[in-house]
């Protein structure tokens, strides 16, 4: 601690360049926690898809249906608990940019296949015996302002209503909660039956199913016999791990986890140059401070620790204060309004980020250091 | 007097080769040296007669190619690089001929910097420190940064530094190259004064004779030799 003034003032020395530094270390870190709640939007679902859950869809697409009909012959396929139909409404509230997941689904067996959405009883009681009526998740809710007892408008994109009208019409009977952080909190759920006899075509059909196994550890081999009592029939299945599926569903969108890895590594190794650079001349312009220094009784191991201080005060300061912004805008709420099901730091992101601030000040460090710790003291102070 | 004294140090057959590329550069040659206890001395000759070397040497700033140096009983160029190093925080002040003060710190901080190497407290440090400036005769300057010193405060600034551990040696490389010649008389005074009044061992590299003519006793260096005469 009693090297600390001494670093500090060193670093004070060019004020000018020092802050420059520190605001550009403290952007990186901003950008690398930021774009980390934006990665962690895209690949939460990834995370908290269930072990126990497939997904089954069309072979070709997940934009090709499948009959109805195939629930209970996957229900009987061996090591199948139970299967649920889902599909994608795509509807707009409101204006396009408002977009959020609507899915048709049968309620009471869908409340079972995800217990991670928490709804009460009586919320759930009114659900069934509302064939108009809707749930929300609270994220949806709370963005556009719904409370239950609401009529929510959707305009159909895809599922005109029998005549041509394009408006759907649901009533908001609940509010469900997710059990974890990472739950999604952004999906408008309504009743099939609801859909299914009101809609203009396509009856009968559906856009994926859920299946929940017995043995996580045989998803593989439940899957292939899935796959198997549909093979060579019009409508043939792909199935996988819900996981899989999430994040095949993501990569519609692009690699985002390499997009945002791309951006962060090429962020960081500018930086890396910025803060070596700032060190290289910090200690090529005190050559004789640092030779006197050692003229006095500072080992070559102490040198070396304070240059490598200097830039760990340096680095850190600009770490902390980008990692702290980071988190204060993302707490502030998620840039898309609430299209990103889910829009946080994770702590263990966090961590790496201290890590990166302790490799980012070595690296950038370490070579001055070891510059200043081989100085040889009678040439040095001739300088 | 000096018979009497002990030797502090002992530099016995050195040489110093300084290599330059594939040149060798001998500066010192076969070299003896006895530095009794309690004297100030002077080492005058011209530039490039390795006086500054020798000043290297006896402070294990520099090792010999050749030959031994025995500071205060200590081999200092049998230690390891670590253990010189902290041999020379406890035994070894140093005065340079361009003050060499840490811009970014005031005067006091400057001066205590070489105790930051003890187990000293903070408010120990802070205490000597103030002490060393006080023989200084610069206790009202302690809050004040180098760039607002003069050229003889700076130095009065270098030699607290150098004094604050109350090293066994003081060496002075041209301590007043670089001051006028009333700032470099009051320097002069000053170490005069530690040497006569704290039995200081100053060992002082000059070119002045007026600087020189205040020391005990007077060498001069030459073609790496040395001689109590200045060569013609």
């Amino acid at each position: 601690m009693k090297y600390l003034y001494l670093i500090w003032s060193n670093l004070k020395r060019k004020k000018i360049r020092t802050i420059l530094t520190l605001l550009s270390i403290m952007v990186a870190f901003m950008l690398f926690g930021y774009l980390g709640a934006i990665k962690q939007g895209f690949s939460q679902g990834v995370d908290v898809a269930g072990l126990d859950r497939l997904v089954v869809r069309h072979k070709i697409s997940i934009i090709q249906l499948l009959p109805q009909s195939y629930e209970s012959r996957i229900e009987q396929i061996e090591g199948v608990e139970e299967a649920v139909h889902q599909t994608w409404f795509g509807g707009v509230y409101q204006k396009p940019s408002n977009f959020f997941a609507q899915l048709p689904v049968n309620p009471g067996e869908y409340l079972e296949m995800y217990p991670e959405f928490l709804i009460s009883e009586a919320e759930k009681q009114a659900w069934l015996s509302t064939r108009s009526g809707a749930i929300a998740g609270r994220k949806i809710a709370e963005r556009f302002g719904w409370k239950v007892g609401d009529r929510i408008p959707i305009n159909a994109t895809i599922w005109t209503k029998k005549g041509g009208e394009v408006t759907w019409e649901f009533d908001l009977v609940g509010i469900y909660d997710g059990a974890e952080k990472g739950t999604d909190t952004t999906q408008f759920l309504f009743r099939y039956d609801f859909f299914d006899e009101a809609r203009q075509f396509g009856q009968g059909l559906v856009g994926w199913y859920s299946v929940r196994i017995s043995d996580p550890s045989k998803s593989a081999e439940i899957a292939a016999l899935i796959d198997a009592e549909f093979a060579n029939s019009p409508a043939e299945t792909k199935s996988e791990a819900e996981g899989a599926f999430v994040q095949g569903f993501a990569d519609q969108i692009g690699d985002i986890g390499f997009i945002m890895t791309a951006i962060i590594i090429a962020v960081f190794f500018t930086m890396l140059l910025v803060a070596g650079n700032t060190m290289a001349y910090a200690v090529r312009e005190r050559t004789n401070e640092l030779a006197m220094l050692k003229a006095i009784g500072f080992s070559d191991g102490r040198v070396l620790g304070l240059v490598l201080g200097e830039s760990f005060v340096l680095t850190g300061i600009g770490g902390a204060l980008g990692l702290a912004l980071a988190w204060l805008m993302v707490s502030a709420g998620d840039p898309t309004n609430g299209a990103l099901p889910f829009f946080f730091i994770p702590v263990n992101y966090l961590l790496i980020g201290v890590f990166l601030v302790g490799v980012m000040a070595l690296v950038a460090g370490i070579l001055p250091a070891l510059q200043a710790q081989r100085l040889r003291i009678a040439d040095a102070l001739r300088r | 007097m000096n018979v009497s004294k002990k030797e502090l140090v002992t530099i016995h057959n050195v040489d110093k080769i300084f290599k330059r590329g594939s040149e060798e550069i001998h500066v010192l040659g076969g070299l003896d040296l006895q530095i009794p206890e309690g004297e100030f001395l002077a080492l005058m000759g011209p530039s490039g007669s390795g006086k500054s070397t020798l000043l290297n040497l006896i402070g294990g700033l520099d090792r010999p190619s050749q030959g031994s140096v025995i500071v205060g009983g200590e081999p200092i160029d049998k230690l390891s690089e670590r253990k010189l190093a902290s041999w020379r925080a406890r035994h070894v002040g140093l005065v340079f001929q361009f003050y060499n003060l840490m811009p970014v710190l005031t005067a006091q901080k400057n001066v205590e910097l070489p105790l930051l190497l003890t187990g000293l407290s903070r408010s120990e440090r802070r205490k000597r420190s103030a002490i060393a400036l006080d023989i200084v005769g610069l206790s009202h300057r302690k809050g004040h940064y180098p760039r607002t010193l003069s050229g003889g405060e700076q130095q009065r600034v270098g030699i607290a530094r150098a004094i604050v551990t109350d090293p066994t040696l003081l060496l002075c490389d041209e301590p007043t190259g670089d001051l006028d010649r009333k700032s470099g008389d009051e320097i002069l005074d000053l170490l005069q004064a530690l040497n006569k009044e704290q039995g200081k061992t100053i060992v002082m590299v000059t070119h002045d004779i007026h600087a020189a003519a205040r020391a005990s006793r007077t060498l001069y260096l030459n073609k790496g030799k040395l001689s109590t005469e200045a060569e013609e």
